[in-house]
């Protein structure tokens, strides 16, 4: 395993590895780095080191907290749709459920895989033009792109589900409907929610990326205070993102947990 | 599985599950004024949007070349220089390499900070700081893959067989040893993995990083969508697709016969 056993391919493999590294090293352009200057990196530590409180809460409905409360509901509410909507191209690609037309369950696969492939940021993009700036374009590009997500790993479930239970109702005389509620159903429901659970907390990281586009949350005053250079600000913001995905990350844990 | 588990028992308990995210749907409905009729009133934005996204502007392709070469060595070389910073931390994460249990929980606290700030608030914050150009997008990269990877790589070393580390300390070997002779064999495969899964899921971000200025492809991107080049995004956003989905096929391949 170490160094002696090493085959001819793998050396061949990392040899080339770090060719590749060395000439994208040389290749980059870091002239963007001159204007970095010590006092001015003082100056950014100093002002992250004093959060400025008073934001936290004055009541406007421009504060952290309101607008922590925006990205955590755009965050629910765009995982939400995405489960609902998940759900029945699910039906459509698990190729267990459509053993005589295989090829039904291709389309449903391709969908998904389209949904998947755009970045959320671009997703977030086309509805802003669409819908208009504000938190209903961030659900809306939170949740097609979960849909995919959502989808791929529900079929893979679905597909990986123990088919003697099926069978086994199925010879005691089940129709479909029963097996469905009987069986699928309550095999699937805690595998689901359980992925559902872990896509919301995926899903409070981006949605407080999106207000960088316009798409309501807590990255649009974030983008301002960075771009204006108020550090103070940025430093309670960073702080609330930190804290919210901290906790939701233990909640949901623990939901998860119980649910295996 | 049980009887017991079907939906007819404890009904009570799903109804009341069903209530509370019904509470949740609308609750967050109304935070986010989201009025789902918006979406057919814009109806002629959107065709007339999408009928100029389905027309690729594709004599712009050869100019893309070179960002997306820029965004693929963006990440390589970020993703290289979390590996190398994630190797040694992950081990000083676990309690089995430093039998500190102070040391370890500090790490992982710091991890796990890491990882809770998402990559385009670290890409908007690093730009701010070390100002516009690639050089930022290879150091958000490198932090993210840090967090990611070595979250990951300590997980993998707290489920190793503990037998070669118990041989190699009866035997006398200090703790440097141990790490290199007994825990990084046993992890070399799925380090090895982790390291494609990275790479992978870098390049899907690394396209957008320059969107804040951090380099790469985002950056023709934004100024496209800025100036409603609708024809021009959408052969941007092509070429993103094909590459990404190019990674993933070579990354899932290696993966695969690593495993």
């Amino acid at each position: 395993m170490m160094i002696r056993a090493m085959s001819k391919k793998t050396i061949i493999s990392l040899v080339l590895l770090i060719i590749l590294v060395f000439l994208s090293a040389i290749n980059l352009d870091y002239s963007g780095l001159k204007t970095l200057s010590p006092s001015m990196g003082m100056d950014v530590l100093r002002g992250l080191a004093k959060p400025k409180w008073d934001f936290f809460y004055d009541g406007s409905g421009e504060d952290l907290l309101s607008l922590l409360l925006l990205t955590i509901g755009i965050a629910c509410l765009g995982t939400m749709l995405a489960t609902i909507l998940a759900i029945p191209i699910t039906l459509i690609s698990s190729t267990n459920l459509w053993q005589s037309y295989p090829w039904v369950t291709k389309v449903g696969k391709f969908i998904c895989n389209v949904l998947r492939a755009f970045p959320e940021l671009i997703f977030a993009l086309i509805f802003v033009k669409l819908v208009g700036p504000g938190p209903f374009a961030g659900v809306m590009a939170i949740g097609v792109h979960q849909i995919g997500m959502l989808g791929k790993l529900f079929t893979e479930e679905m597909e990986s589900m123990d088919e003697k239970l099926i069978e086994e109702m199925q010879a005691v005389g089940a129709n479909f409907w029963q097996i469905i509620f009987y069986v699928r159903i309550p095999y699937l429901m805690p595998i689901y929610s359980s992925l559902a659970l872990n896509h919301f907390e995926i899903a409070v990281r981006s949605a407080a990326t999106l207000g960088l586009v316009g798409a309501g949350g807590i990255g649009a005053p974030l983008i301002f205070a960075i771009q204006t250079r108020s550090w103070d600000k940025v430093s309670i913001i960073l702080i609330g993102v930190v804290i919210t995905v901290f906790i939701l990350d233990q909640i949901t844990g623990i939901i998860r947990k119980k649910l295996r | 599985m049980s009887l017991k588990e079907t939906v007819h028992f404890k009904w009570y308990k799903h109804l009341f599950v069903l209530i509370f995210l019904l509470v949740c749907f609308q609750g967050s409905a109304w935070i986010t004024e989201a009025e789902f009729s918006q979406l057919f009133q814009n109806s002629n934005q959107m065709v007339s949007f999408l009928s100029r996204f389905v027309h690729p502007d594709f004599s712009y392709l050869p100019k893309l070349f070179r960002p997306m070469m820029k965004t693929l060595q963006m990440s390589l070389l970020g993703t290289m220089i979390g590996l190398l910073f994630a190797v040694p931390v992950s081990f000083l994460a676990t309690t089995i390499v430093t039998e500190n249990r102070l040391i370890s929980t500090i790490s992982r606290f710091l991890l796990g900070l890491i990882r809770t700030i998402p990559t385009l608030l670290l890409a908007a914050l690093l730009v701010a700081i070390f100002g516009i150009g690639e050089a930022t997008g290879v150091l958000t990269i490198a932090v993210f893959t840090f967090g990611m990877v070595s979250q990951l790589m300590f997980q993998a070393i707290e489920t190793i067989d503990y037998g070669p580390i118990e041989a190699a300390s009866a035997v006398g070997a200090n703790k440097i040893q141990i790490a290199i002779w007994s825990i990084a064999p046993q992890i070399l495969s799925q380090f090895t993995s982790y390291a494609f899964y990275a790479f992978e899921v870098n390049v899907r971000s690394s396209t957008v990083l320059g969107y804040v200025g951090a380099g790469g492809i985002g950056v023709i991107l934004n100024s496209s969508m800025a100036l409603m080049n609708y024809e021009r995004v959408s052969i941007i956003i092509l070429t993103i697709l094909i590459t990404v989905a190019i990674v993933d096929k070579l990354s899932e391949q290696v993966r695969r016969s690593l495993a």
